[in-house]
């Protein structure tokens, strides 16, 4: 038994299917990303004892909660759990006082009036103590939650997408305090959420779930940009997946070449694929580089291609366009640049731009079929 | 005014909502959260007081707990009298015609707390005897508070049925509604619109009570 964090395994074939294992250290942020229905909310109901699987084991600190194999199932409300529900689930005939104060059924009533207010000031709602949750804004009853969760002292902390119900100034607000939160407690803390940033920004580390399955865990840069399939890469929201044939290994020079829309792409030397083999690649759109139009520089020979940009996006700063790399065959490579370098460059729909693919930033993956193989 | 039929109405109504009280809770609450086979089935029998007519149940309840039945012979034998044209028998058929009006309202109460409002409770350290007096009852209460009224006033009106089983005899089943029929073929009006005058005021106190407590509630919580 795990002496801190988390430990799971749970594995259901009826009902909602379930295949998922993963581990949470103490101080650790995990994030379960998935879309929707792949099963991150019923892993945070399983842990809370809030939903019975048929097969599973849940480790935390030193308690077992479930093992179904020993016949163990804790009760959900002797389970020390911390959990901040999606619409935050605040008792409507209660103050914001009263609803941190049911956390504390161990203490005197005064006892835990006092604590409940100590609680409140901690996440900044000093004065707010007598309102009622209707009275309350949505990042205001989102602090309340997080008080209540924390107020029984939890071994773990779960959040489940606690930022979807306010607009994106106060969730803004929300991410840093957070940050500065976590930074307090020494307990695992899961994240369900389905906003890939929101999981990079706030998570140590994040596992993808899909159909009830786990993935892939990893930080979420290693998830990002070196998924295990293109199942993994496509959830992961890469733009740029597409299939090639491996041309050439030069071991002595660490090269591994491939073959993709006519020309030669050249990635660090990979030993465990073979000459002639087909497989899938991946390029983040971020390391697709730009060649400064108006002046040739030292990186334009790194894999370079050039293309008519037929889509172009601007969405905070950052401007995401499609090039269309081989007309007759259609193939788009996605890339995103910064608004000045974009101005700069004078990018628009319809012009003729080279890039570079970066070699280091090319993943391999197995071959699969995709819909833009060629 | 009949003060033996008030009395007996208020006294019938009372013990009606004493019963009806924990059976409403109960059976309310199991069938809020509870799914199983035939659960509509048994809501449909529950609601039939609603749709049948009065004089109908009255009928069946009267064949029922007649001393001839198997049901009737057993409770005669538990009450040591028969309980057609008796007031045990007449809260017997309160009861069971009242079902619906205690029921329906309380049922309707538990369903609209969400879900993860019992869970969050559950999450917070509360077992499931203080999540249910602490969160549950206290949300719920506007539908039981309007199920007790609106049982109460249903009984202290009920006619058809009361007839039906009960008879008419003076201090014993003879209820405000059944004086109110009786002064009427006595051509005492006078008397009859005073009982009647009271009860069309109990209900629409009764009524605007219900109501008065739901809009309190949408202000204060919703």
């Amino acid at each position: 038994m795990p002496k801190t964090g988390l430990k799971l395994w749970l594995r259901q074939t009826h009902s909602i299917k379930l295949n998922i294992k993963l581990h949470c250290q103490n101080n650790e942020v995990l994030a379960l990303v998935g879309p929707s229905g792949s099963g991150k909310t019923t892993v945070l109901r399983a842990i809370a004892g809030l939903y019975s699987v048929e097969n599973g084991l849940i480790q935390c600190q030193q308690h077992c909660w479930l093992d179904t194999k020993k016949a163990i199932n804790v009760a959900s409300h002797q389970r020390a759990v911390g959990f901040v529900f999606q619409n935050y689930a605040l008792f409507p005939h209660l103050s914001a006082q009263e609803n941190v104060a049911v956390s504390l059924n161990h203490l005197s009533k005064n006892k835990r009036l006092k604590y409940a207010k100590s609680l409140l000031k901690k996440v900044h709602l000093e004065g707010l103590e007598k309102r009622y949750p209707m009275q309350l804004s949505g990042g205001q009853q989102q602090r309340v939650a997080v008080a209540r969760a924390l107020a029984r002292e939890p071994k773990i902390l779960l959040l489940d997408e606690p930022f979807s119900a306010v607009d994106q100034v106060t969730r803004r607000r929300l991410y840093k305090e957070l940050i500065e939160l976590r930074r307090s407690l020494s307990i695992p803390i899961i994240l369900v959420t389905h906003d890939l940033n929101e999981a990079t920004l706030l998570a140590d580390r994040l596992c993808l779930l899909h159909h009830g399955v786990s993935l892939q865990s990893g930080s979420p840069a290693e998830v990002s940009t070196q998924p295990v399939s293109t199942q993994v890469a496509k959830l992961m929201d890469q733009p740029n997946i597409f299939t090639a044939k491996i041309v050439e290994q030069k071991p002595e020079k660490k090269i591994t070449q491939l073959l993709w829309c006519g020309q030669i792409i050249e990635v660090g030397y990979r030993a465990n694929y073979k000459v002639g083999q087909k497989i899938c690649w991946m390029i983040p759109a971020s390391d697709v580089i730009l060649h400064r139009r108006r002046k040739s520089s030292k990186g334009e020979r790194e894999n370079p291609f050039t293309g008519k940009i037929v889509d172009y996006m601007l969405l905070g700063g950052y401007v995401t366009v499609s090039i269309e790399i081989n007309q007759p065959l259609k193939t788009y490579l996605s890339m995103s640049v910064p608004l000045h370098v974009a101005r700069r460059n004078e990018l628009a729909l319809g012009i003729f731009i080279g890039v570079s693919l970066l070699s280091d930033s090319i993943h391999l993956m197995p071959y699969e079929s995709l819909r833009n193989e060629f | 005014m009949d003060w033996n039929a008030l009395s007996l109405s208020l006294k019938l109504s009372a013990i009606t909502v004493a019963f009806l009280l924990p059976m409403g809770l109960i059976v309310g609450r199991f069938l809020a959260y509870h799914h199983f086979y035939g659960k509509s089935l048994l809501q449909a029998f529950l609601a039939i007081p609603l749709i049948l007519p009065p004089t109908v149940l009255g009928y069946y309840l009267l064949v029922l707990l007649d001393g001839g039945s198997f049901l009737g012979h057993l409770l005669e034998t538990l009450f040591g009298q028969s309980l057609v044209f008796s007031f045990e028998g007449l809260v017997i058929a309160s009861i069971i015609f009242n079902l619906p009006f205690a029921i329906q309202p309380i049922q309707a109460s538990f369903e609209s707390i969400p879900r993860e409002i019992r869970e969050a409770a559950a999450c917070c350290g509360l077992s499931p005897l203080k999540v249910l007096l602490k969160i549950e009852l206290p949300l719920a209460w506007t539908g039981i508070v309007s199920a007790m009224v609106m049982t109460f006033a249903h009984t202290l009106g009920e006619f058809g049925i009361v007839l039906m089983v009960g008879g008419n005899i003076p201090e014993e089943t003879k209820t405000l509604a059944i004086s109110i029929y009786d002064k009427v073929q006595a051509f005492d009006n006078q008397a009859a619109g005073v009982m009647s005058a009271f009860l069309l005021l109990f209900s629409v106190m009764a009524i605007s009570f219900t109501y008065l407590i739901a809009g309190r509630y949408q202000r204060h919580y919703a």
